[in-house]
């Protein structure tokens, strides 16, 4: 056979060509068509939100007048931020606690088997069913009061839990076994050696998930509306019922009443951009967690 | 550079009359430091180990089958053999590392001088501060720098009373790291290159004064510079330090060792001077692996 170069390189099947088009083509699309919603959402929730900001929206409580001013959401800011602090103070020690423990001490065992188990339940069950949970033994049983701050806490605290865990797991597990080991054989005990090389090692890393986990926790409705309810007035205590953004756009957003409404558009862009902050301090954490 | 090793006329006139039953394969272990005296002792202060009937698994895989050795003081200790002989699975149970792996476990008796390190009231956290062990892969910690690196043994272990700047300056003179780092002793321990990494896991090792210092193939992850470097370290160590060291090199067992070990399938195949090991070995299948014609 006698080809020249430029027969054996020509193309062999124009068919191939014409499909690597299309598929690319395809994928485009798709990628617009799921940009099309994102980016409809972040529209409207500025236009309609910068509708709604006052000079007193942040600095002022909802006065609960239909007619006139409405009043601002300071209230269910700082609820939403005293609850948040709350539950996260009582998710990540313990998420991170335990994701420790499964992965320093319990590894393949049938208990640590059993824990990651109910750790992948709880990361599926919908998050109204910690309210009631919480509003079923604590909130009808009026132990420390009906409804208050602190048992949205940790109705949030239960939903944050799991998300906390796996994250954490995932981070821990990426510390290089050698670390361990070069810190064992240096006679340090097990101990020392989870405290002292694999946390800071993994410091970064649970930093990113723990911070992932409260944003998950703020945005949400449901575990608050039977726990903590919804009062117009600011509370420092957690021991009264307490205001948040996400309870307040719910209850705003059903009232006839353009102001109001126009009132939940602003406390939701207050809460993406609370939560945009800490999703983007999270980020900057991952960068500098590169595990060696 | 270190030459080639080259054998003195008595050391070879030792080895051509060496009886040739002198291996001493599992056998009775008190007989098993026999071909080790050949070698001239070197005067020091080191402690001797010796592993008798020692077994270990991996779950229900035996790695190790019925092993006996002598590790001397203040001597360096090759153990060679081809990938899966245990060799490393051996040394990881002369500080008591083996056990750290899920399902992994041993049996037998590794004596430190005459104290047995599985014994009972033997504390294996105590086992590790006197045997130090240096990996395979330079393995400094990420989130410290070059000092506290080599400061981490004491420090974590709450040593008391001890100047710091003094042991980390000695142990990374004794590593012959201190003139690379002594500008930088505040950066962090991963911005070292690949040799000097090794040498400041050694420095760490020997900041914690341990009588044993284990090597699992120290060299292997580094360019041939940083080996010759590691190695001339090596020959200063064993002043001071009894070592153990496994390598996959038999040109750095040739280099290094006074004794060498070879091992097979979790057996201790022959143990000898370096240089009968390299130039008459007693067993066949040292002969081959030596040699080149398997491994």
């Amino acid at each position: 056979m006698n080809t020249t170069a430029a027969q054996l390189l020509a193309p062999t099947s124009g068919r191939r060509r014409t499909t690597d088009r299309v598929m690319r083509a395809v994928l485009a699309l798709g990628t617009v068509v799921a940009l099309i919603p994102l980016v409809l959402v972040i529209y409207y929730l500025f236009s309609r939100g910068l509708k709604g900001m006052s000079s007193t929206f942040f600095t002022s409580d909802p006065t609960g007048n239909f007619l006139g001013d409405p009043g601002g959401v300071k209230s269910a800011i700082l609820g939403t931020l005293e609850i948040v602090a709350l539950a996260s103070a009582i998710a990540i020690p313990v998420g991170i606690g335990v994701a420790l423990y499964l992965v320093e001490f319990g590894k393949k065992t049938l208990f640590a088997h059993v824990v990651r188990y109910f750790i992948d339940v709880m990361t599926g069950v919908p998050s109204i069913v910690f309210g009631l949970f919480i509003y079923v033994t604590l909130v009808t049983s009026k132990i420390g009061g009906s409804f208050t701050g602190w048992k949205g806490s940790l109705a949030l605290a239960l939903l944050m839990l799991p998300v906390v865990t796996r994250s954490a797991e995932v981070v821990l597990d990426l510390v290089p076994e050698s670390l361990r080991e070069a810190a064992l054989a240096l006679g340090v005990p097990r101990w020392k050696v989870t405290l002292k090389i694999v946390l800071p090692t993994a410091l970064p890393g649970l930093i990113t998930g723990s911070l992932l986990a409260v944003a998950r926790g703020m945005g949400e409705t449901a575990p608050l509306l039977f726990t903590s309810a919804t009062v117009m007035g600011t509370t420092y205590n957690l021991g009264e019922r307490m205001n948040s953004l996400p309870v307040q756009i719910f209850n705003d957003i059903s009232q006839p009443n353009d102001a109001i409404v126009n009132r939940a558009w602003a406390s939701a862009l207050t809460l993406v951009l609370i939560i945009l902050t800490i999703t983007l301090i999270a980020r900057v954490a991952a960068r500098r967690s590169r595990v060696a | 550079m270190r030459p080639h090793p080259t054998f003195t006329r008595e050391q070879e006139q030792q080895m051509s009359s060496m009886p040739s039953d002198r291996r001493d394969v599992a056998a009775a272990p008190g007989t098993a430091a026999a071909p080790d005296a050949t070698v001239a002792t070197q005067a020091g202060t080191g402690h001797s180990m010796t592993v008798r009937g020692l077994d270990a698994y991996y779950g229900d895989d035996k790695a190790i089958k019925n092993v006996s050795i002598e590790y001397r003081a203040n001597q360096v200790t090759a153990m060679i053999g081809p990938s899966g002989c245990g060799k490393s699975t051996l040394l990881r149970c002369l500080n008591r590392m083996h056990e750290e792996i899920p399902m992994a476990r041993a049996e037998g008796s590794v004596l430190l001088d005459d104290t047995d390190i599985y014994g009972a009231g033997v504390d294996v956290v105590s086992v590790r501060q006197a045997i130090g062990m240096v990996f395979q892969k330079p393995n400094p910690f990420p989130t410290m720098s070059v000092f506290d690196n080599v400061a981490a043994g004491l420090k974590l272990n709450g040593v008391k009373g001890v100047d710091m700047k003094e042991r980390v300056e000695k142990s990374l003179r004794g590593a012959g790291l201190w003139e690379e780092v002594k500008d930088r002793l505040s950066s962090p321990g991963i911005g070292l290159s690949g040799g000097q990494q090794q040498r400041l896991c050694i420095a760490r090792t020997i900041a914690v004064e341990p009588r044993v210092v284990l090597m699992d193939e120290p060299c292997s992850a580094l360019d041939p510079i940083a080996t010759l470097k590691v190695e001339d370290l090596i020959h200063e160590l064993k002043q001071e330090y009894t070592i153990v060291i496994v390598t996959h090199n038999m040109q750095q067992a040739a280099r290094l060792a006074d004794t060498t070990a070879f091992f097979l399938l979790g057996e201790k195949i022959e143990h000898a001077p370096t240089a009968q090991i390299f130039s008459n070995p007693t067993d066949s299948r040292t002969e081959q692996y030596v040699t080149g014609k398997f491994g």
